[in-house]
Formats: structure tokens, sequence, C-alpha cells
């Protein structure tokens, strides 16, 4: 029998030498291909004797798969050299700017809402609504503000048009959102917990004052809510809200028409260097009113003052959105400044929640 | 509301200190609002005494002394006239600040010689405009504090004065009676009550008075008197001081004396020169026509039918608001009629607004006076006038009635504490109404007459649970209306505007919050601007009209933004619409505005305009985001704010969710916008909300067959839609075919025709597609594109 080392020297030479993926066709053909050499020489093997077949069929076995190995190992590193080079011929400046992609906001106002909601939906309060454009009943009459009273001449109210001939008293753009208390409690009765934020109006425009701005109103009937429970609804909202440890509120004795006994909530804070900070300091921030809710205004809304009773508090949205997140100026809120805009507003996906936090 | 500390003193015997009080007042709901204390400025002022003056060697008008202070001996250099050895002085130190020449001292050279201090005048120290010299005090030790020893020797000098807000139903606060009242129940004193003695009328009045039944109801009772022979000068140095120290000219005593008696008792009273009254007095309502100068030298139209005092030559004061000028007491006043009356709060403050007059007196008769203290209170005002003028005074006259406010409520002392959740003993209760001048019966508080404002139980409890103090509220916490996990609260509309406003912002749209009111023209070009939605008295022209919609405000909001130079701007709103001005003419809509160029300039090419199919992409974005129903029509029933050829509506059937499109370039010229500009708006109310909410998703169907894709490409008509062209292909097979894609459009081809390129997908159900069947299908789309478009297969 032949001595097959030359042959498999050889064609190891070969495929060596081969430097493109086309030469390692060609070698392969030459030696693997149905004419190939190593091909034909198997294919010799039918005419051999059985003990020369079974030597030389092992070696001929082993030296094709040899080549075999051998060309698609080389293959490969011709097939990473060429992917190599073509890498390098790939630069790109990846210090370009990216494909421009828009940055929308949520505005402080949607988004002090949002906080607002999440923590008294943890305390079982619903969200209430009610129209803008409001009655003067709805809007004075049932909140124990009768027509005469001076507080109505001190509300700013906006009076709607009316008509020659109907002969109604106009109606008015809700000066604030107490009267969804009326309308929550002719819906639902009690026992009652709502929220109820929105857009108010008052006939006011300066450096502090906008006509339009937004309050957020509270109520919560039951057999035997006290002021004490208001106190305490009203600390663990502050603090929720400020996202402070602790905060201590003071309770004002004040009026209300809609509210016996009235107080007015101070927060403790302090003010170093323009600075606001709520839960330390030596200052007080009047932050909201409140009040055990009036007998005459749960009768107009229904309810029997005997029976139930409960308190209610109103602040101001944005107000409390400019102490929390240091807006300077009320009026730029409703002016829609793209620069403003992107500053003070929140992104998508910042919804505030119990469980995550209100702020990042 | 101001007073000052010595002032309520009179009224109250109290130990407690300016804080104190302060704290207090603010904690029964007198808000405190300013306290001016000139002590404040002084308390680093200390006494000193001169040991030895002699010339400055280089000045002849500057001595040189040697001063004891409480820091030992010091060298002062002096220009006062007065600086001698012997004499008690006040010292200013190096550090201290001196308010009158606003300086803080130091250590000086005057002219080669060290000072170190200063000897001060009261100009200096702002506690007059005395600078004759520098002060010398009759006593005094050296080193103690100036202040204590003004509070001891002269306290009036520094007298604080406290300036509180009332709140509009605590009229018994507008007098300094009444605030010494609510201090002496929250215990900080005791008040000094107030003794009347009435002066007997020595003759009867001249001037007799009569109210006109007509006014009976404004004008309930009406007392006077005439006090004869009265001198009438400059008020006493101790009232011009009083008044002066809350911000009132001082007059002359007459007048003082009305104006002392608003502040201290609240009680309102009017002088008038009897000689220039002709005739009797009668009280009636003002004819149309009338005038009246009042004694602000302005002359006045009187309101028809407000109450004025007249006599035979008419009006001569407008009754609770303001006197006349021709009548008015001045200094050659010899004989005075006094007038203390009760008016009606209401008809008092309707009289006042028409006539735009805010005075002390009309601020307490709109508010309630104590109709009880008008004759005690003329009483008092008679025996001050004859001691401060002299003169003889008359009998009183009166007319009409005072009116009945006795009224008594139930005091129930477990309510209370129920109500305010502190536990306030029945003792304290009763104890605290009847400080406050209640008369409790049994477990009847009678209401005293100077509180109008107290009209049931719950003013009881309210009165009860200030003087106890709300800062000594402890909180108590509210139980969770069911115990566990709290449930959802927010409705699904509630739901679907976060939902919707999170996805615009998401899509990269900036949220505006723009006002409800607009002006009539952008309005109108809204379809809005009519008189239904009009506010009757708008703050300004820009802000007359309830919104119709949401993209007028976003117009003006990109117009102020480019006019600031930001061309390309993504804004959208979410929030109500006004149909009409009654109470439910209101609904909640969400409008997106894109204008200029989709992005900025970059490397790439992303810079192009923003387009109609930009707006599509998005409303159809929050749309699905919300839950809307995907299969749903395009019309092109369009309000006038649209582009009539490039936008669109949303619908199911009538029912329109959203509009889509560029706005008509007409409303962008008017409202000087520079486009292109599109928008969307979705009605957030007129999506349907699902029938059955149910967190369980449908099975998902998969097919283990490969779906078959074949192209088609259609020449139609330039108007016909490319919907319409999808839905007839879609209809060819509904059961294999699974969606119908347009891939490509080329418009211009000969006779204005255009092509529309689609991807018909189909997906077999039970068996692999022959090319037989395959080829059916085509046909069938062919046909009804056909059928449906005029549309044929592109050659």
């Amino acid at each position: 029998m032949d001595d097959l080392t030359p042959l498999r020297q050889q064609w190891l030479d070969r495929i060596t030498a081969a430097t493109d993926p086309a030469a390692i066709e060609e070698v392969r053909l030459a030696a693997l291909g149905k004419k190939g050499e190593i091909s034909l020489k198997m294919r010799e093997l039918g005419r051999m004797s059985p003990e020369e077949r079974q030597t030389t069929g092992k070696a001929l076995n082993q030296i094709r798969d040899e080549i075999d190995a051998a060309l698609r190992a080389r293959k490969l590193s011709l097939e990473d050299a060429a992917l190599d080079a073509r890498l390098r011929d790939e630069w790109l400046d990846v210090t370009l700017p990216s494909r421009p992609r828009r940055q929308g906001t949520i505005h402080p106002i949607s988004q002090v809402t949002d906080e607002v909601t999440a923590i008294f939906a943890d305390m079982g309060f619903a969200v209430a609504e009610g129209p803008q454009v409001e009655s003067d009943w709805y809007n004075f009459d049932a909140l124990n503000i009768a027509p005469e009273h001076p507080a109505r001449q001190e509300h700013d109210t906006f009076f709607m048009h009316r008509a020659p001939g109907d002969d109604r008293p106009p109606h008015v753009l809700r000066t604030h959102t107490s009267p969804v208390q009326i309308r929550a409690m002719q819906d639902q009765g009690a026992p009652i917990r709502v929220i109820a934020p929105g857009r108010v109006y008052r006939m006011d425009m300066d450096q502090t004052h906008t006509p339009m701005f937004h309050q957020i109103e509270g109520l919560a009937i039951d057999r035997d809510i006290s002021m004490a429970h208001l106190k305490w609804t009203l600390e663990e909202f502050c603090r929720a809200f400020f996202e402070v440890p602790s905060v201590e509120l003071r309770f004002r004795a004040s009026h209300f028409p809609f509210t016996e006994p009235s107080a007015e909530v101070d927060i403790r804070c302090s003010w170093e260097g323009g600075q606001l900070k709520i839960g330390e300091g030596n200052s007080w921030l009047e932050i909201l009113g409140s009040g055990m809710v009036h007998p005459n205004v749960l009768r107009a809304g229904g309810i029997d003052p005997d029976q139930w009773q409960g308190f209610a508090f109103g602040m101001g949205i944005d107000r409390i959105a400019m102490l929390k997140y240091g807006i300077p100026d009320l009026r730029a809120f409703f002016e829609s400044d793209l620069r403003w805009l992107r500053h003070y507003g929140f992104a998508a996906g910042d919804m505030p929640s119990v469980s995550g936090g209100l702020s990042r | 509301m101001k007073f000052t500390l010595s002032w309520l003193k009179e009224h109250l015997e109290t130990t407690a200190t300016l804080e104190q009080i302060a704290e207090a007042l603010t904690d029964l709901g007198l808000e405190v609002e300013e306290v001016a204390d000139p002590a404040a400025r002084l308390r680093t002022f200390t006494l000193a005494r001169v040991e030895h003056a002699e010339q400055h060697p280089d000045a002849d008008r500057l001595r040189v002394c040697r001063v004891m202070t409480d820091e030992g001996e010091k060298q002062i250099v002096c220009g006062a006239p007065n600086a001698r050895a012997g004499i008690t002085v006040v010292l200013a130190k190096p550090g201290d600040y001196v308010p009158g020449i606003d300086t803080t001292l130091g250590v000086g050279k005057i002219r080669g010689i060290e000072s170190h201090g200063m000897m001060a005048s009261e100009r200096e120290l702002e506690l007059s405009e005395e600078h004759d010299g520098i002060i010398e005090l009759p006593s005094g030790e050296v080193g103690q504090r100036f202040v204590d020893w003004l509070a001891q020797n002269a306290p009036e000098k520094i007298d604080p004065m406290i300036h509180i807000k009332i709140t509009p139903n605590r009229p018994d606060a507008l007098g300094v009676h009444g605030i010494a009242r609510d201090l002496a129940a929250r215990g900080l004193g005791v008040l000094k009550p107030v003794t009347v003695q009435p002066v007997p009328g020595s003759f009867p009045c001249p001037i007799g008075v009569t109210i006109d039944g007509g006014v009976a109801g404004k004008a309930p009772f009406f007392a006077g008197r005439v006090v004869r022979g009265v001198t009438n000068g400059p008020s006493p140095v101790w009232l011009q001081k009083r008044l002066r120290a809350i911000g009132l000219r001082p007059i002359n005593a007459l007048v003082d004396i009305t104006n002392f008696f608003t502040f201290d008792l609240n009680r309102p009273l009017h002088v008038f020169d009897a000689a220039k009254v002709s005739g009797n007095l009668v009280l009636r309502g003002a004819c149309a026509g009338e005038e009246l100068v009042a004694l602000d030298d302005k002359t006045y139209p009187l309101p028809e039918g407000a109450v004025v005092i007249c006599d035979d030559g008419g009006p001569e004061s407008i009754a609770g608001i303001m006197g006349g000028a021709a009548s008015g007491a001045s200094e050659a006043t010899t004989d005075v009629f006094i007038e203390a009356a009760y008016f009606d709060p209401i008809s008092t403050a309707a009289a006042g607004r028409a006539l735009k007059i805010n005075s002390d007196a009309r601020y307490r008769f709109e508010r309630g006076i104590d109709p009880a203290f008008t004759l005690p209170g003329l009483e008092l005002a008679t025996r001050m006038v004859m001691d401060l003028c002299g003169g003889e005074a008359s009998e009183v006259v009166t007319a009409g009635a005072l009116p009945d406010t006795g009224r008594a409520y139930r005091l129930d002392p477990q309510r209370t504490s129920r109500l305010v959740g502190m536990d306030i003993p029945e003792a304290d209760q009763r104890a605290t109404l009847e400080v406050l001048g209640f008369r409790l019966d049994g477990d009847m508080a009678h209401v005293p007459s100077w509180r109008p404002d107290v009209l049931g139980e719950a003013d009881l409890v309210e009165e009860i649970a200030r003087i106890a103090s709300l800062t000594k509220l402890q909180g108590k916490p509210l139980p969770r209306p069911r115990p566990g996990v709290p449930q959802p609260v927010l409705t699904p509309l509630q739901v679907r505007e976060k939902t919707a406003r999170r996805t615009a912002a998401a899509l990269g749209y900036n949220e505006c919050v723009t006002y409800s009111f607009i002006d009539q023209t952008s309005a109108a070009l809204f379809g809005g601007g009519t008189d239904a939605v009009r506010v009757d008295n708008p703050i300004s022209s820009e802000m007359s009209h309830l919104r119709p919609d949401l993209l007028p405000g976003l117009l003006q909001a990109a117009a102020r933004n480019q006019a600031r130079g930001f061309a390309d701007l993504a804004l959208f709103e979410l929030g109500p619409v006004f149909s009409g001005g009654e109470p439910g003419d209101q609904a909640v809509r969400i409008s997106g505005l894109l204008v200029g160029q989709i992005a900025p300039r970059d490397p790439f090419g992303s810079r192009r305009k923003v387009d109609l199919y930009d707006a599509k992409a998005d409303v159809e974005a929050i749309l699905q985001a919300i839950g809307a129903p995907s299969k749903a029509q395009i019309n092109r029933k369009l309000d006038g704010w649209w582009h009539p050829g490039r936008a669109g509506n949303i619908a199911l059937g009538p029912n329109v969710l959203a509009t889509f499109g560029e706005v008509h370039p007409k409303v962008l010229r008017q409202m000087d916008v520079k486009g292109p500009a599109v928008g969307f708006t979705i009605q957030l109310a007129a999506v349907p909300f699902p029938k059955v909410k149910t967190p369980t998703r449908p099975a998902l169907d998969l097919s283990e067959l490969q779906a078959v894709e074949r192209d088609f490409a259609f020449v139609v008509d330039p108007q016909v839609e490319a919907l319409t062209l999808v839905n007839a292909a879609a209809g060819a097979d509904k059961a294999l075919i699974q969606s119908v894609s347009v891939f490509d459009q080329f418009t211009g081809l000969d006779n204005g025709q255009k092509s529309i390129a689609i991807s018909v997908r189909m997906q077999p159900r039970d068996k692999t597609l022959t090319d037989a069947e395959i080829e059916a299908v085509a046909r069938k789309v062919v046909d009804k594109v056909q059928k449906a478009t005029g549309g044929t297969l592109r050659g």
C-alpha cells in the first residue's frame, strides 16, 4: 500500500495556500469533491483485498476528516479576517447627535393633582367633579353664604351673561371647589369621602393672583368624624405630599361660612436663604382652610346633621405645587412658555404612587 | 383693625406680655397681621452717666466726655449743647444699630479723638422729632436697659401697635372692648366693664327726628341729642396720640370723639353742626337725582332708595356711611347734634357698594354693630363731648325701635367634644360662653346682642373650640372606610384622562394649562363666542368668553412661543370646553398641536414639516391607549377650523370620537401662527367604555400554517381614499384575509390618476393554500377593489 503521508501533506499545504473563499472551494472540490483525489482514492477501496481495505480505508478516512476540518478552519479564519477588514472600514462617528426624539412633559398642576389623588385615594377618598359654570345656589347659598353675606363680595366673582328675559340669578364661574361638596353629597349621601380638584375663578390679576387657579377640596362625612380626625388627615397628607419625615401643623381659629368650627392651617417651616423647608424652623406658612362641615351645608347636601358630621378642607393646587417644587411665579403656570414647561414639567413616566414615592 | 397695647389695657386688666397677647389673638381667630413695637428697635440701648465733659481741642462745638457705662468708663465725643457732667443719658455702643440715623455704630475718631459710642437724642431713637440735645433722664441707673426705663416711666413712648385681620363674622371685634373680651375669655386677663352714667338732658332737643315709613326696615332706630355751648378745637393729646397710633388723622375734638368710639366700642357716631341743620331731621330714601357733598369733599350722586338723613334743605348725611360736608362739625361749631343709630347691615352694604365709599362706619354697620348699645353709646359720647368741649346736653330724641336680637340655642357639651375631638369639661364650656357674654339658662345659651353671627348650636361649638384653642388639638387617625388594601377610586373617565395625558406626554407633547376664557374673536373662529358663554364682568377683553375648544388656547400659546423664537412646537392640553352657559354644558377633551418642523436640523435629514399623518399617528396612539375600538370610520364632516381637504373625523357612525388634520390656514393667519400646524382633538367621553370590565384576555389565536402575502397595485382616481380600497380588498374573503396594508402610493400618473399599492395577507386555517386557491382570492380582491373604486390593476 502507498504511503499516504505525502498526499496528506500536499493537501494541507494547498489549504494553507488558499487565500480567499473561492480558492478554498477549489481545493475542497479537488480533494473531496465527487471527482476529487481523495474521493477517487476512496472509490478504489472496493478493488482492494479486505485486509488492505481495512488499513487503507481507515487511513483515508482519517485524511479526509483531517482535510475537511482544515478546510473549515481555514474558511473560518479567512472569514474572520474579511470581517475584521470590513469592520475596520465601517467606522462611524459615534459622537454625532442621536436621531431627534421629542421629549414631552406633564404640567406641574396635573402632576401635583395626581400626587394629591394618590395620597387621598390611599385614605379612601374618591375623586368628585362638578361643573365650572355653577348656579349661584351651589356656589354660595348651599354653602351657607346668603346673598347679603359679606363673603360673597369678597369672592370677586365672575358672572355669566344672562339673556334678557331670563330672570334667574346669573350663573357664576365657580369661585371655589366647594360646590362639588354639595353635588357629591346629593349624589352619594353619607358616609362619603371625596376630594375634588379643579379649576376655580376669581376676578383678580396681579403679581400673585391669576383669574383662574386650581383648588382641591376634601370632604369626609360619617357618624363621628371630628376635627381631631381632620388634623390627623392633614398631617398625614402634608407629611406624604412634602415627602418629609414629619410635619407640624397649627390650627388657628378662623371663619368660613361653610364650616364651623373653622380653622386656618399653618405648617411649620423655615426660609433659609430663600429656600423653603417644610417640617423644621420657626416660621409658619398658611397652607389651607378647613373645618367641620356646617349643619346648613349638610342639609343643603341632603344629609341630616343630627345623624352625620364631618370635615372639609380646601387648598390651592398651584400654591402647594409652588411650595413643593420651588416654582416662583403663579402667572407663568398659564403662559405655556416652552422653556417653563420643559423646566418645571414632569416626564410622562413619573407617575406618582404611594408605593414608589410621589416625586423622583 | 388697629389698636395699641395701652388702649387694649384700658379694657383688659392683664399682666400678659405683648408676645402672649399677639399669639393668643391669632389663635383665637383674630389673626395678627402686624405688630409694630417701637421697643424692639431700642433693646440694645442702656443708661449711662456723664462723669466729665470738656471742650474738644480741635472743634468748638464738640465735647469730649468721660461716660460711666455698664462696661466701665468710656470716652465719647459729643456735639450736643447739653452734654455735661452729671446727666443720665441713653447710650448706643459700637455695634448698635441706631434707627433714626440708619447706622450701625463703630469706634470712631472725631477730629483726632477716639469716640466709643454715642449719646442719643429722641429723634435718633425715633421717639419724637426732638433733636435739640441728647436725652437727659430724670432717673435711672447706669447699665439699666432704656426700654425697661421707658416701660416704667414713659410707656406711651413705646406703645406697641397691633394690627389684626377681622373675619366678616366678627363685628364685635371691630372695637377694642370686643377684642379684650376675647382675650379675657382665653384667660389673659379680666375684662373691664363699660360703665354708662346717663347724662340727664337739661332742655328739650331743638332738633326733632322722624323715620319715613318706607325706610323703617333699613333704618330701624335713630337717636340723638344736642349739646349746646361747646368749644370745639384740637382734641387732647392722649386722644390725638391714640388716633395717630392707628393711622387716623386728628381733626377736631368733636370729630375725634366719634372716631374714638368707632374703634373703642365699635359704636360709629356722627356729629352735625346743629346751627347748620335747618328744621328737623328726617330719614328717608334718596330720590333720583339727589346728590351730596360728603365729608371727603367729593360729590356723590345718591343711589335711589339709599337711606339719607335730611333736614329741610335736603340730604345732609348718608346713613351709616358718611356725613355731609355742609353740616359737619368744625372748630366754629358751638351747638352739636350727636347721632347714634342702628342701620340694617344689608342695605348699608348695598348703598356703600353703589356709592363705592369705604368708610369705617360702613365697614361696621354692614357687618352688624350691637343694636342694644345705641343709647349707651350716645350717653358715653355725650359725656366725653361735655368733658372735652364743655356745653350743656339736651334730652335725647329717638325715632323707630331697636330690632329684637334675643335668641337662644341649646348647648350640648357632649356634642361639642364629639365635633371638636377634644375633651372640654362642661363647666369650662359654660364658663367660656359666659365670659363671652352669653347668658346661660339651663342648657339654653342666650346670645349677646353684639354677636349677630351666632345663629345656631354649631356657632356655640365654634366659640367654645376657639377659646379652648385649636392649637391644642391632637390629631386622631381617621380609620380607612374599609379594612385592608384600598380600592381604586377613580372613575373610568378619570382613568382615561390620566392615560390620555401621560400618553400625549410620552409622544413628545408638552402639556399646557391655558385659561378657560378667551377673546371673543378667537372663540368665534372655533364655533363659540356667543352671548351664552360670555362672562359679564371679564377681567379683560382677552378673557371674555368661555372657550369652545382647546385649540385656540394652544394656538395662542404657539404664537407666543414663536414670538420668543421657538418655531417648532408640540403642545397639548387636557381640560374642559364649554358649549353653553349652563352648569352641564361642559365636556373634557384633549387636543394636541404640532407646529413647524417635526425635528430640529440634524445630520440625518430628520427635519421636515409636520403633516397630518403625524397628527393621525398621535391621535391613533392615544385612542388606542384609552381603549377605543380599532375599527372606526373616517369621515370628512369637518368643523370650519380644519383644512377641508386635509383633516378627518374618526367616528363610530354618527359618534365622532376624534378629529385630526391641518388647521385651516385662515385660522392660523388670524391667530398669528406661522404654519404648518396640524392637530387633533379627542372627545374623551365619546369613546365607548367597555360594557364588561374583566382582566381576562381573549385566547390567543395562532395558526400553524404559513401565511401568504400578495402585493397589488391599483390605478385609481386621485380622490379615491385608501381606506375604501383597503376595506374592499379585505372584504374579498373575510375568512382568509387577515389584514390589508397600504405600502405605497404614487401620484401623478396619466389623467392625474394615482397608484395605491397594498399587501394582502392570507392566513389559511385548516390546510396549506394551493396556487390555484391563492390565485382565486387574488382575482376576488381585484374584482372587489374595482367595484368599490373603479380602480384597475396596474400593468
